[in-house]
């Protein structure tokens, strides 16, 4: 049940996306995430589809996969959704009243552009961890912030904290998993019930979970230490980061896609 | 209570890239009161197995039929949220699944990690108030439970578990699914991580469980010596199929086919075999250190004699 959540995770396969050098990508991202609030017209959107949609292609994700992952969120769109709908007014005359509740086209228009851009938003942002392992990405993150480092801001630290969170989500997941189906051995039942029951049967599954995760974090802090971790001053990489020339067409691409978007 | 599991198949993320077939048709009897030792490399289909017959896992096809009760029927899980359960659909399901559960007692792999309560005896009668018991057998259960696994009720009654040593959360943890009363008991690697003598005393209490009460019990061990001096008869698994099913005699004598799958047999075979190169002639199934002992005192006193 818990294997089903694919929002930030990395699918591994070989292609163009993969390849490029995370800080490019995370800088894209960003640009991307800044274009679909400047669109907002049905061929702008047309332009941003075909620029993910290539992005996908090129990236062998498939596109189920990414689907999958907005199920999650699935609730929320639908949320703005009716929220725009039914908040928004127009200055033309309402399409639709009934009581208290006026729709107009306005609203409708522009819960509909909600919806999408919240979709595409989720799309693109899932499609950089897709394609991007966590560990490059948090290197990109901290070459990004490095700059800020000046001013007093703990780029290593972040990056590693990070990297320590992302790569412990599995194993939680799985450490999940396992406590639940021992305790539901025990007779537990986590699905039925009303709230506050099924608030209380979590008990047996927190309790152990959050043990299980302050060992672990004991534990690891431990062999880093073993292993003279002692913070990012002086540290150097096993694996240096390098634009290649697969970032000089993604820029290219990239700065063709944001003139598209503004000029639109 | 005996067990009967027909044609069982189970795969994991079926239709998915990571597709991978956990057990593969599987066909198995388990008489009443047996004593079973399940040994497998890691991977090899054990835990997904045990995690059947408990109604944990629904397996993708094959049935199992504990003591005459179908415990694969009616566990369907609702795999479309979209689709709302009726209330009587799930509290039939819920019903069926204690039912299981009072049936299969299932002990997981380091099972002090399940612990929860503030006392060793609250945590015991989580299992018997998910049954619906009443108070007063709760209590009783807890009781003997304790007492089985050595574990003395008054004295460690209010104790917290996490205060124990790691034995004795064991216990704990063993003596909360024991309180169930199950039918059938499944321990996966009951004993892994103990010093020898917390191990001796754990299998020694759960082999004299199996004693007093008549149940069956069905251990997954990595530890051949272990599985050598307890269980009555050994199933080998290796790439989710049985390959091997008999007396550990039977099994033990089986050496270079135990060896490929990357399985041993106890040390004391590995003995005997080069004792027999040798030139001793001793009774190549012999399998504990007890029992070679005696014949090697034998043939010894022989050839002095």
């Amino acid at each position: 049940m818990l294997r089903d959540i694919t929002i930030g995770q990395y699918y591994s396969v070989q292609s163009k996306i993969h390849q490029m050098d995370p800080r490019f990508k995370i800088i894209a991202s960003m640009l991307y995430l800044i274009s679909l609030f400047l669109v907002n017209q049905i061929i702008a959107y047309t332009a941003v589809l075909i620029f993910i949609g290539s992005v996908i292609k090129l990236s062998k994700v498939p596109i189920n996969y990414i689907l999958k992952g907005l199920k999650p969120v699935f609730m929320l769109i639908i949320f703005a959704f009716l929220i725009n709908v039914f908040l928004t007014s127009g200055t033309g005359d309402p399409i639709f009243k009934f009581g208290f509740v006026t729709i107009y086209l306005e609203g409708v228009e522009r819960a509909f552009f909600m919806a999408i851009r919240l979709v595409l938003l989720i799309i693109g942002t899932s499609l950089l961890t897709l394609t991007t392992s966590p560990i490059e990405l948090t290197d990109g993150i901290e070459y990004l912030l490095s700059p800020f480092k000046k001013i007093g801001l703990p780029a290593h630290e972040l990056a590693m904290m990070m990297t320590i969170a992302l790569r412990f989500i599995p194993t939680l997941l799985e450490e999940t998993d396992k406590i639940m189906k021992a305790q539901m051995a025990r007779g537990a039942d986590f699905e039925s019930g009303n709230l506050m029951n099924r608030a209380k049967a979590l008990i047996p599954l927190l309790v152990p979970l959050f043990i299980s995760a302050f060992r672990r974090a004991d534990e690891l802090a431990m062999a880093m230490e073993a292993r003279c971790y002692r913070g990012g001053e002086g540290r150097t990489r096993l694996n240096v980061l390098r634009y290649s020339s697969l970032d000089l067409y993604g820029l290219f691409v990239m700065v063709l896609y944001l003139a598209v978007c503004i000029i639109l | 209570m005996s067990i009967k599991i027909m044609d069982l198949t189970h795969v994991y993320d079926l239709k998915t890239p990571n597709e991978t077939i956990a057990i593969n048709h599987i066909d198995l009897e388990v008489e009443t009161g047996e004593f079973i030792g399940l040994i497998g490399h890691t991977g090899s289909g054990k835990s997904t197995l045990i995690q059947q017959m408990n109604g944990l896992l629904k397996p993708t096809s094959g049935e199992i039929i504990i003591s005459g009760y179908n415990i694969t029927e009616g566990l369907n899980r609702p795999i479309n949220k979209k689709k709302k359960v009726t209330k009587a659909e799930s509290t039939q399901r819920k019903k069926r699944l204690i039912e299981v559960r009072k049936r299969v007692g299932l002990v997981f792999q380091y099972p002090e990690y399940q612990l929860f309560e503030e006392t060793v005896e609250k945590d015991i009668a989580f299992g018997p108030i998910n049954l619906g018991l009443e108070e007063a057998e709760v209590k009783l259960r807890v009781k003997n439970a304790m007492e089985v696994v050595g574990l003395d009720y008054e004295a460690y009654k209010e104790r917290s578990p996490f205060e124990l040593s790691g034995g004795q959360k064991r216990r704990v943890a063993i003596a909360g699914v024991l309180a169930m009363k199950p039918e059938v008991l499944i321990l996966d690697e009951p004993t892994a991580g103990l010093d020898p003598k917390g191990r001796d005393e754990i299998l020694g209490q759960i082999k004299s469980l199996h004693a007093n009460e008549k149940i069956t019990v069905i251990i997954v061990s990595h530890s051949m010596e272990d599985m050598a001096k307890v269980a009555s008869r050994l199933i080998v698994m290796n790439k989710g199929m049985i390959v091997l099913d008999g007396t550990p005699k039977i099994v033990f004598k089986q050496i270079d086919l135990l060896e490929e799958i990357g399985l041993a047999v106890p040390q004391i075979s590995y003995l005997i075999r080069a004792l027999n190169t040798a030139g001793f002639s001793m009774d190549e199934t012999i399998n504990t250190v007890e029992e070679a002992k005696d014949a090697l005192i034998q043939i010894l006193n022989k050839r002095i004699g």
